[in-house]
């Protein structure tokens, strides 16, 4: 796989301070999972962390008989079973799938068995429900060749990972594996290239933090 | 020529890199001997500095304790699968600390990470990236790090050690997020350049 666009750096150093919302993060690990370069850049990010936490974070006393308490849980864990999901299966799994191993948790069906929501011509999606905590928002598009949707900005920060098909944009032809990663400053009309429908996963802030009316009629292009 | 007191802090980073190698043995006879005398040691260094981490988030002393403990659960039970990979011990501790927070404090799943990680132990690093990231690397960052102009070290320091969003960092400086970005990313150019300078 070839991919010519990738998150923003600033993105993937907070991927790794684990400061990204949820449905970026994950859409950021899909990205990940094909991308030896920005895998490397985030171990590096990661290492900061490392090195923060040795050097920076400073020390607290622990409670009395902080390492007895933890043998206690360790035995306890020891004697419950341990169940851990085969993950190599589960990796093949996604891969059969046709979905990223870190969306295939979040999604029990393949890319084809999706059951799309029409949202305007030749456009459809699937909100992806995440983590009573996200304050951001995930959802699957699916666009028809030719197609495209009316130009549009957004109301925050917005990252598209291209799962299958392609688009060109004002920015450039994005493809699978590449990642637009979008401030609420860009002005863009993606039009689909491909043969096929091109199907992208889109983390945006939640739309409740979009101001105005224009905002929220522009609602249902969000996230593309 | 004057060179400016170079030998003081390779002192200090030498004690360092042992420090990390140290800890890594420590980790392997965890793993293959479940030797808990080691594992006391990693704990009596780690526990503190990551109960300190996560007490930034929760401010509850009893919570950051709970959750310290959960995470060197996770240490013990997972260094066999760590043991094989080539990083440091320091920067996995840290990963397992941030996706417990992630998980309890700001009630979203880390299991994304988990996928990552377990994908990064299986990565065949090339030979540099493994002398950076097995031995000195803690030392040789913050060293980078601490020669950062104030302003890149400040939202660089937010971000690993507050765990601020950049979002929010923007909001407490008083500054646009395009500036925190930009600095963030001159950050880390920086300190990338002063590490391949060393290797």
């Amino acid at each position: 796989m070839t991919i010519a666009h990738h998150p923003d750096m600033a993105t993937l150093i907070e991927y790794a301070a684990g400061t990204l919302d949820e449905a970026f993060a994950v859409t950021v690990s899909c990205h990940l999972e094909v991308c030896d370069q920005c895998r490397k850049s985030v171990r590096s990010a990661a290492a900061l962390g490392g090195s923060f936490l040795c050097e920076e974070t400073g020390v607290e006393p622990l409670g009395e008989g902080s390492f007895g308490r933890l043998l206690e849980k360790i035995s306890a864990a020891s004697e419950t079973p341990h169940t851990a999901p085969d993950r190599v299966s589960e990796l093949e799994r996604g891969v059969t799938r046709g979905i990223p191993l870190a969306l295939s948790g979040y999604l029990d069906t393949d890319l084809k068995s999706i059951r799309w929501k029409r949202i305007g011509p030749g456009v459809w999606q699937k909100p992806i429900p995440l983590s009573p905590g996200a304050s951001s928002s995930l959802r699957l598009l699916r666009i028809a060749p030719g197609r495209g949707v009316p130009e549009h900005g957004h109301g925050g920060q917005e990252i598209t990972l291209i799962l299958s098909g392609a688009y060109r944009d004002e920015i450039g032809h994005f493809g699978p594996g590449d990642v637009a990663d979008l401030d609420e400053h860009v002005e863009h009309k993606p039009q689909v290239v491909s043969d096929e429908d091109c199907i992208c996963l889109a983390a945006t802030e939640k739309p409740t933090r979009f101001k105005g009316i224009a905002g929220r009629l522009l609602q249902p292009f969000v996230g593309i | 020529m004057f060179i400016p007191s170079a030998t003081i802090p390779e002192r200090g980073m030498n004690a360092n890199a042992d420090l990390a190698q140290r800890h890594r043995a420590l980790i392997g006879r965890v793993a293959e001997d479940r030797d808990k005398e080691a594992f006391a040691e990693l704990f009596d260094w780690y526990a503190p500095r990551v109960k300190a981490m996560l007490l930034k988030q929760c401010g509850s002393s009893e919570m950051a304790e709970d959750v310290m403990q959960d995470v060197f659960l996770t240490v013990w039970l997972k260094a066999g699968q760590f043991a094989s990979s080539k990083g440091a011990v320091s920067t996995w501790i840290f990963t397992i600390a941030r996706n417990r927070r992630i998980d309890v404090f700001r009630k979203q799943s880390s299991r994304h990470y988990v996928d990552i990680g377990e994908m990064e132990f299986a990565d065949d690093a090339p030979e540099s990236e493994e002398v950076l990231l097995s031995g000195e690397q803690d030392s040789l960052i913050a060293q980078a790090a601490a020669t950062l102009p104030e302003e890149m070290r400040e939202v660089i320091h937010l971000a690993f050690v507050e765990e601020k969003s950049q979002s929010q960092i923007a909001g407490e400086l008083g500054i646009p997020l395009g500036t925190v970005k930009s600095r963030t990313r001159r950050a880390f150019e920086k300190i990338k350049q002063q590490l391949e300078g060393v290797l």
